[in-house]
């Protein structure tokens, strides 16, 4: 017990807080690094010279950015509903559907976009699409795209099934409601915010993806993070600041509804 | 949606076909005909001929001259053995920088926890190409570092301190990328952890150092090992960290399969590489699982 008096509890290292300090450091200072020279109103992207908007102003005015930014919408608008979809009756066999055969089999092919290093993905799809002939623009970038959202939609839908008291469903059944109307009116509701969860998830991803877009789209399906890529190719500006805070406003903002719909169903 | 009772194995089946062929066609079958572009000819305007050829594997390692002998070529070994050792640092000083920050968080009352947690995730869903571009602003030439370096008279004006286009800027890139991802499943073993023992090991006079040495890091094993394999897996294939920060001129694996699809157009080769890179992945996937059950069946017999 003397050993406490030197330190509060035995599971207190001294300096692992401070540690701790720099490690949020290290993972948030780039980023408002990004977004304060966004704010930057000098045409030098790395001097200061005074607070400014017009970089943000700018980028309305940039038909490109707008269709790459529009593109994005499209593909995620669209992949990760069906992703979702997928996700979510996928999760209702695995998870209801007892130990049946091939229950493994399913639930590693979910998986399986998540083991595959992004690059081998993204040049295998390329590969496909151009040896099959398969040229219809968006479509070919939103067919991969869910692909590799199913992963992302299924885990919180797989969490909030698993979590679910399979009684609610028998009590409704022994109140005589039949299978259909008990799967509406019970199980549908509870799982709805697991299912939203899940295509936030599978939406964010969709509209981040940088890699896998960039090797599967063609010239007139550029979306935003490849229109970044190759402005930032061709010299930092501060206009690339600015759609890139942009970005990453949006991804914060809905990983943040993510997390507060979860804390309340939770 | 009935999958008790009648109709089950129908219903079974019914429910998962979208999976099977969404994943089938659109993963497995890219997969499948990848592996066999790798063992096609080389068509030089990209695309192949189909004549088995196994010239993609071949040149990973030899060059024909012009003699047409085949020479020993290292430049790629070079490339392959520059991706391993970036991948094992970066996985290495993750370690050094999270754990500490995991074991720091999963000791913190539980509100104060999910919200670090939560701050520890947000990274991970931002755009990655971003935050690497954000290391330009910070690294290059009159960035962040060397405008401040210059700020206190440690650096002349005109001079650099060529932070940018090295495996060091590389590196830091990588720990950068996929330092989440190391966090959290350390977190979540260090959660299970029972701070009895270590009460236990203080009692019985363990020092600090022993504590975390011989109680901590051998239960927490297998967080650690997870996490690790988290990092190392997509460093090894990392495109982003190497391209921006490396100014693609030190090549990875991931950036040289990239390149031979845009720029060198050699089909086979890029698929053999990037075949290369997936049997890399499923032997270090195996051998996870293999330590994992082997974890499982020891805690078993505990």
């Amino acid at each position: 017990m003397f050993r406490k008096n030197k330190f509060r509890h035995v599971w207190d290292f001294p300096g692992f807080s401070g540690w701790t300090a720099i490690f949020f450091g290290f993972l948030y200072v780039p980023i408002f690094v990004l977004v304060c020279y966004s704010f930057n109103s000098s045409s030098y992207a790395m001097i200061w010279t005074g607070f400014s908007f017009r970089w943000y102003e700018k980028l309305f005015f940039n038909d490109d950015i707008l269709q790459a930014a529009y593109n994005s919408l499209i593909i995620a608008i669209t992949a990760a509903p069906m992703a979702t979809a997928i996700a979510t009756i996928s999760a209702l066999v695995i998870v209801r559907g007892g130990g049946f055969r091939g229950k493994e089999f399913s639930s590693g092919l979910i998986t399986l976009p998540l083991m595959v290093p992004e690059i081998v993905t993204a040049v295998a799809t390329l590969i496909f699409f151009a040896t099959l002939g398969i040229n219809l623009g968006l479509i070919n970038v939103i067919i991969a795209h869910t692909v590799f959202c199913i992963p992302f939609a299924y885990m919180p839908i797989k969490a909030a099934l698993e979590a679910m008291d399979p009684n609610l469903e028998l009590a409704a059944r022994d109140l005589y409601s039949d299978k259909n109307s008990a799967f509406r009116y019970i199980t549908l509701p509870l799982l709805t915010p697991g299912i939203l969860s899940g295509f936030m998830l599978a939406f964010v991803i969709s509209v981040d993806d940088f890699i896998i877009t960039l090797m599967v789209a063609g010239g007139g399906s550029t979306t935003l993070p490849v229109y970044i890529y190759s402005m930032v190719k061709m010299g930092v500006t501060p206009e690339v600041n600015a759609v890139s805070s942009l970005l990453l406003a949006f991804s914060i903002i809905f990983v943040t509804g993510y997390w507060f719909l979860n804390k309340k169903s939770s | 949606m009935n999958i008790q009772g009648e109709n089950k194995s129908r219903n079974i089946v019914l429910g998962l076909t979208p999976l099977w062929l969404v994943i089938g066609i659109f993963m497995i079958g890219p997969l499948l005909i990848m592996a066999g572009v790798s063992v096609m000819e080389p068509n030089v305007y990209g695309g192949v001929y189909f004549k088995f050829d196994l010239s993609g594997y071949r040149q990973i390692l030899f060059d024909t001259n012009l003699f047409d002998e085949m020479e020993f070529n290292p430049a790629y070994v070079i490339i392959i053995l520059r991706s391993f050792v970036l991948a094992v640092s970066a996985t290495i000083i993750s370690l050094i920088i999270g754990f500490p920050a995991a074991y720091f968080i999963s000791r913190q009352p539980d509100n104060v926890k999910n919200i670090l947690i939560f701050l520890v995730t947000i990274p991970f869903w931002t755009n990655l190409l971003v935050r690497t571009f954000a290391w330009i602003i910070i690294l290059g030439k009159g960035g962040v570092i060397e405008s401040s370096f210059s700020f206190f008279g440690l650096l002349n004006e005109d001079d650099s301190l060529n932070l940018m286009y090295t495996n060091f800027a590389i590196l830091i890139g990588l720990v950068y990328s996929y330092l989440p991802l190391m966090v959290l499943p350390i977190f979540s073993s260090l959660e299970k952890l029972d701070v009895r023992l270590l009460e236990a090991a203080s009692d019985l006079y363990s020092s600090r150092m022993e504590i975390i040495r011989r109680v901590i890091i051998p239960l927490t094993l297998p967080g650690i090992i997870g996490g690790s394999i988290l990092v190392f897996v997509p460093c090894l294939g990392a495109f982003i960290a190497p391209d921006l920060l490396g100014g693609g001129k030190k090549l990875l694996l991931g950036s040289l399969i990239q390149f031979q699809f845009s720029t060198a157009r050699n089909w086979p080769f890029g698929a053999a590489v990037a075949m290369f890179l997936l049997s890399l992945v499923v032997i270090v996937l195996v051998i996870n699982a293999r330590i994992n059950s082997k974890h499982e069946d020891l805690q078993k017999h505990v």
